[in-house]
């Protein structure tokens, strides 16, 4: 029922999308309509350069994540253990936190060149707050009576950590994962579209669509970036459901 | 085996019980009635080593236990929501206190097999406490601090947050186990039934300040029944001493305590 319900919105968005695009209300290239772009969509995914470009910022993602995660769950979890780190940190973090990583784009360039590097830094840089925070937050949220039950128990410091803490945190550190994989996305395809320079959907976009008024490819790159959207926080979503059959957290 | 002598605590300038003295014998069932307020379950955190109280001596089995929770002691709580993991298995609740004694996996499996069993869940140990009632949830409790083998099970106010089915259930349940594994038990509870129908042995506390009012011995029959046992005229003459003493004498009062109770 749920399916058919998702479907037939998106359906329906399609049709007034058509709808628009074909009313002339606005030039049909300047605007096109959902028909013209599948067949922009059918050439680009028989084109070895978009392909490469496809697979490009999906590797990027990927490192940028990765690293996301591995930063920011062991800091988040020093953090948070720790009260005098933690409030020693807290305003460097909390001025750090609200810039832009968009903001960071010359710095970055003048750091690390225009490739790769670049984006995965400012991506890393964007994504691991959402994931440190979550970890800091739930740390300091797990219920004293958890704690005590392992105190009353005889459970040290480390097996509480281990047995109890982790277990309590972690639908808390994936939810920041889900928040922190569409940012790392975001900020990608952001760049690559701002700043071109090394290969990526944004870039291809840029150089074929923006560049020479090919509105269709521009629309084509956001249809795949929304769908690679979708379909990450899908998988993040499944491995919660694979991770936290208890549904935790959330609650 | 445990004795507590001259215990007082206070937070702040709030003093909430003072020169609290009293012991447990091995095999014993106490009961410590009070009313809301008076420190009981700062009483018993102090026992349990959770917390250190301010004055007094608490030895079990002759050793001290000044704010470090001693091996071989249980403690089953109110809100059994906050105390069982939700990430755990109910076999992997009763389970986990285990894993730190040096047992092998077999016995270990074997423990929590006999201690849901005891409990009556010997065919829920697969499902997770959010899947299951408050009344299964606390014997999911029971069933960890009695695996555990302790050679005192502190409960505070246990049954307090179940229906009152359950809540007969339940303690007809703790009955049947502390008489079928000799368990030492000591229980917290507002409620003067419950600690009548339980206990071998009564301790009234008075109103905070709180001192002890009284150390009844309950005598009745081992064997009791929720229909019977607390129709006797024992069981009524004695509901009535406890009452008298928690509530000392105007009935306004009386109600104001119930009422906090809620």
């Amino acid at each position: 029922m749920r399916l058919i319900r998702n479907v037939a919105g998106v359906v329906v968005f399609l049709l007034i999308w058509e709808g628009f695009g074909r009313s002339g209300y606005l030039p049909v290239d300047y605007f096109p309509p959902p028909t013209v772009v599948a067949g922009t969509l059918a050439d680009q995914f028989s084109s070895p350069e978009y392909l490469r470009a496809l697979v490009a910022t999906l590797l990027t993602w990927l490192i940028a994540f990765g690293i996301s995660v591995g930063v920011a769950v062991p800091v988040g979890l020093v953090l948070g253990s720790v009260p005098f780190v933690r409030d020693a940190t807290r305003s460097v973090i909390e001025f750090l936190r609200p810039i832009p990583a968009v903001a960071m784009i010359p710095l970055a360039l003048v750091l690390f060149g225009n490739g790769p590097s670049m984006k995965i830094t400012l991506a890393v840089y964007a994504a691991i707050w959402p994931i440190m925070f979550n970890v800091i937050y739930a740390l300091g949220q797990v219920d004293q009576q958890y704690l005590d039950t392992a105190r009353s128990f005889g459970l040290g410091r480390v097996r509480t950590t281990l047995r109890v803490k982790l277990p309590d945190v972690l639908p808390f550190a994936i939810t920041g994962f889900r928040l922190s994989a569409t940012v790392a996305l975001l900020v990608i395809v952001a760049i690559e579209l701002v700043n071109g320079g090394s290969i990526g959907i944004g870039t291809y976009v840029m150089q074929y669509g923006e560049n020479v008024g090919h509105m269709d490819i521009v629309f084509a790159g956001a249809v795949v970036a929304g769908a690679l959207g979708v379909l990450i926080n899908s998988g993040i979503a499944l491995l919660q459901r694979k991770l936290v059959p208890w549904g935790g957290g959330t609650e | 085996m445990l004795d507590v002598t001259g215990l007082g605590h206070a937070f702040g300038a709030n003093q909430v019980f003072t020169d609290i003295s009293l012991t447990v014998n091995e095999g014993e069932l106490v009961c410590i009635v009070g009313p809301s307020g008076c420190g009981k379950s700062t009483l018993l955190r102090s026992i349990s080593g959770l917390m250190t109280p301010k004055s007094g001596e608490i030895l079990l089995h002759g050793q001290p236990v000044r704010g470090k929770v001693p091996g071989d002691l249980a403690v089953v709580f109110q809100d059994y929501s906050r105390s069982l993991y939700p990430w755990l298995t109910a076999a992997g609740n009763v389970e986990f206190p285990l894993k730190r004694l040096k047992l092998t996996t077999a016995e270990r499996k074997e423990r929590v097999r006999e201690a849901l069993e005891w409990v009556g869940l010997a065919d829920a140990g697969k499902k997770r406490p959010r899947q299951m009632s408050g009344g299964m949830q606390q014997r999911v409790a029971i069933a960890r601090a009695l695996a555990y083998r302790p050679a005192l099970m502190l409960m505070d106010e246990p049954f307090a947050s179940v229906d009152a089915q359950t809540r007969f259930e339940l303690e007809d349940l703790l009955l049947r186990v502390r008489r079928e594994h000799d368990c030492t038990v000591l229980l917290v509870t507002h409620d003067i039934d419950e600690s009548v129908y339980l206990g071998d042995r009564v301790v009234v506390l008075s109103r905070p300040p709180a001192t002890v009012a009284a150390d009844m011995k309950v005598e009745l029959p081992a064997q009791r029944d929720q229909i019977k046992t607390r129709a006797s005229e024992a069981f009524v003459s004695l509901r009535s001493e406890v009452a008298r003493l928690l509530h000392g004498s105007g009935n306004s009062e009386e109600n104001e305590t119930e009422a906090a109770e809620e």
